[in-house]
């Protein structure tokens, strides 16, 4: 029965995202208010009927209902409880609900928190968002039911991937998801905008926060991927440049671009139909993600069924969407205008030299992801895109992108003076060059890629610290007085130099654990011991144990450093009973300045023995510190009280300049 | 600088820098494509030498050999086996008689020598470059085995 029920949910809601799309958007153009006041209940409506078809497949799952056939292929009654439910979103069709259930979120948050804004204006964004509904919907329907039955029942799962088995994965699609789909928000504003004729600064104030909010989920959804990659797949590695992982990491590139152009969007009115090229772009690539990987036309874990249907369906799906808007927008751009002049050097050129080197690196990872791929469907051959590609062209395009995000902030908007910003960066410079060599003088070796890359981090806490010195000298007041006024900074400030500051953590981390990190493969009978970078492992024996649904050999590692305290590592060699996967479970003692890494290979001679892969990498959290620090940036960007005083500002004013005409 | 120069430095600017950027970029592209060959088509000598591609197909049953963290295995697509040499922990996944990748150069030897191993995620799984391999060579078998049967006709 609930099956049945999460299905007419859906349904109907589908027949509300039409109604959503149709009947506000005519309202809009012909001024019918009453037909315009439907969105918000629509929106509404819309949710309540999503996320009753969400509850509804979850409790299959936490019922282990085997007649529905999605669970049945995806969940099994020995699963731990938390994997069930997260083994909602395990599969295809699964996600689509849960990528449903997201975008169901984002419009009732646009429905609620935008009561300020202009009716037609809010009845164009939710009819946009209603039409993406309509197509995930019927998606669904017609080539991916998460509601269809099994005759006859099986008598248990299929069980989930023992890959997903795990925290990581309960919360990294969820995550991912709200940043994918937030940009379609930011889509939505373009849109709308474009079909309205209002672009301008206002409209770009109205967009910023949600499209800061989203990057920041798409920033952590991409990071418990790193982090879930690093522990889970038992190779250390924390970037694959895999073909799923740079399907999520093309929205975030452009979706960077597009926070930074729409603050110039915003404060000088330029760059404006760039923005909405910019936000075209964001949310197509973030489709083109969600397809990419759902649809089985990569190898990897993350693909599942492979239906020729759904093929077609996506492709006339992103058709539409891609290839409307970019139509929309060659229509209706040029009567955008462009917004005021700005010199060659100022803040305006140096966030468009920004964009321009984002959107370069998003177009070559596209060209590295999709290359294969095309070839390979038209049937050219097979070949692949290695990670030296990515690193080759990602270095030389972030190298000038961080020397100018040291610059940028100092810069003024309009017109800035050179010399006037070299002498003010001067000591800023110096003591990132210090610092770059001092830190490799004390790791223990020098080379050109991690000068490089520790000098972009120190770059940009030496110049943020300048920036925030400027705004706080202590002109009078002495000491005191600084610290006050380091508090009056205004949030937004605060907001970018924390993700900022995020890069530098990153590029540290990223710096410091390619360089320094020791990695080895020994064979090690009980009692052996291999010395890594200063730390003694040592093979205490293995045992075998039982999880609830798996079983595992146990191997207890002790890891010494000179005669200090010794701590125990667990590394485990699971095999999933229900599909035999052997599964390697990685141990790890993490550090904030070096992480211990130890995972079993498999048994040698007879068993008396195994080989054992054995890492220390330096700094290698930060990596993920960094990444947690610009979402926190972001969050604070979104949250700034600043967008709703100015808002109420801007509804006083248009209530007076409407009482002027009037 | 009067607004029209400038607004022409910017473009100029632009166009450098989106230039450089594309020639950096398919210049990487080009040195780091790797291609995909099996079995049959290395003994054919097809494969290029001193360069890394990707070779695919099944283990063969009973080929593999471990000495500490060496281990030795064969790649066959049932037509043509080529023994592969790699050093570290093999994939979980990696199994006698199921499909494997593996990414490296060939020796002068003849010996391909793995830098990375890769069996993916799935039990049931074949990496698709390992089911091609397999499917061309028993193609190509077939027309062997129909050849010799009408031989054997006459």
């Amino acid at each position: 029965m609930i099956p049945e029920l999460g299905q007419i949910a859906l349904l109907l809601a589908l027949a509300v995202a039409l109604i959503q799309g149709v009947v506000p958007l005519i309202g809009a153009t012909r001024g019918r208010h009453d037909w315009m006041a439907l969105s918000r209940p629509a929106a509404q409506t819309h949710f309540v009927l999503v996320v009753f078809a969400f509850i509804a497949l979850m409790s299959c799952f936490v019922r282990n209902d085997f007649s529905v056939l999605y669970v049945a292929s995806n969940s099994n009654s020995s699963l731990p409880l938390p994997y069930r439910i997260a083994g909602v979103w395990g599969g295809h069709e699964g996600s689509l609900l849960l990528w449903l259930t997201m975008l169901s979120i984002w419009m009732l948050a646009v429905a609620q928190f935008s009561r300020h804004l202009p009716q037609a204006v809010v009845s164009r964004i939710l009819a946009v968002m209603g039409f993406i509904s309509v197509g995930f919907l019927l998606f669904m329907l017609t080539t991916s039911n998460p509601f269809d039955r099994l005759s006859p029942v099986p008598p248990d799962g299929n069980d989930l991937n023992p890959l997903l088995q795990d925290p990581g994965m309960v919360a990294h699609p969820p995550m991912l998801y709200m940043g994918y789909v937030g940009f379609s928000v930011a889509f939505a504003f373009a849109v709308a905008a474009l079909i309205g004729g209002n672009l301008d600064a206002t409209w770009a104030r109205w967009t910023r926060p949600w499209t800061t909010a989203a990057w920041s989920f798409l920033t952590v959804g991409i990071m418990l991927g790193s982090i879930w990659a690093y522990y889970v797949l038992g190779w250390g590695g924390w970037w694959f440049w895999d073909p799923v992982e740079n399907a999520s990491f093309m929205p975030w590139l452009a979706g960077t671009a597009l926070i930074h152009s729409l603050a110039v969007t915003e404060k000088r009115g330029a760059f404006k139909s760039w923005t909405v090229l910019l936000a075209i772009m964001a949310f197509s690539l973030s489709l083109l993600g969600t397809f990419i990987v759902r649809s089985g036309v990569l190898s990897s874990v993350h693909a599942f069924a492979t239906d020729p249907k759904r093929g077609l369906f996506i492709l006339l799906f992103l058709a539409i969407v891609i290839g409307g808007s970019l139509m929309l927008y060659a229509w209706r751009a040029p009567k955008v205008g462009l917004g005021a002049r700005f010199g060659l050097v100022s803040r305006e050129s140096m966030l468009l030299a920004n964009n321009v080197l984002f959107v370069v690196a998003t177009l070559s990872v596209l060209l590295g992801t999709l290359y294969p791929l095309l070839l390979d469907a038209l049937g050219l051959g097979k070949i692949s895109v290695g990670p030296p590609y990515f690193d080759t062209v990602f270095v030389p395009l972030m190298a000038p992108a961080v020397f100018l995000l040291g610059v940028g902030p100092m810069a003024r908007w309009k017109e800035a003076n050179l010399p006037d910003l070299a002498h003010r960066l001067r000591w800023a410079a110096v003591i990132a060059v210090i610092a770059a060599l001092a830190a490799q003088w004390l790791a223990g070796r020098i080379t050109f890629g991690t000068t490089l890359g520790l000098l972009m981090a120190f770059w940009i806490v030496a110049a943020v610290a300048t920036d925030v010195w400027e705004r706080v000298r202590p002109s009078g007041g002495g000491f005191g007085g600084a610290i006050g006024r380091l508090r009056l900074l205004p949030r937004s400030m605060v907001a970018m130099m924390a993700a900022h500051l995020g890069v530098a953590a990153f590029a540290f981390g990223v710096s410091m654990v390619k360089t320094y990190e020791v990695e080895r493969d020994v064979k090690m009978a009980v009692g052996d011991t291999t010395e890594v970078a200063g730390y003694r492992f040592t093979f205490r024996g293995i045992h075998d144990l039982a999880g609830p649904n798996y079983e595992a050999v146990q191997a207890d590692v002790d890891v010494q450093r000179g005669s200090g305290t010794a701590l125990t590592l667990h590394p485990e060699k699971r095999v999933y009973r229900i599909q035999r996967t052997p599964m390697t479970e990685a141990a790890i003692n993490p550090g904030p300045t070096r992480d211990l890494y130890v995972s079993l290979g498999e048994p040698v001679d007879n068993g008396r023995a195994w080989i054992v892969r054995v890492y220390v990498k330096p700094f290698v959290d930060w990596i993920w510190g960094g990444c947690l620090l610009m979402a926190l940036g972001g969050a604070l960007a979104a949250s700034d009280r600043r967008y709703r005083a100015r808002q109420t500002q801007d509804s006083a004013q248009a209530a007076l300049t409407a009482g002027a005409r009037a | 600088m009067k607004p029209r120069q400038k607004r022409l430095a910017i473009v100029a600017g632009i166009l450098a820098s989106v230039g450089v950027a594309a020639a950096l970029v398919l210049n990487a592209f080009r040195s780091n494509l790797v291609f995909f060959y099996s079995p049959s088509q290395v003994m054919s000598k097809e494969a290029p030498v001193g360069r890394t591609f990707r070779l695919g197909g099944l283990v063969k049953a009973g080929s593999v050999h471990r000495e500490g963290v060496q281990v030795q295995f064969e790649v066959t697509d049932t037509a043509k086996t080529i023994p592969v040499r790699y050093q570290g922990i093999l994939p979980d996944l990696f199994k006698e008689g199921k499909g494997v990748v593996a990414q490296g150069q060939v020796g002068t030897d003849g010996v391909f020598v793995a830098r990375e191993v890769l069996a993916k995620h799935d039990e049931n799984y074949m990496p698709p470059e390992a089911a091609d391999a397999l499917k061309h060579a028993q193609a190509a078998n077939e027309k062997i085995g129909s050849t010799v049967l009408k031989e054997s006709d006459k």
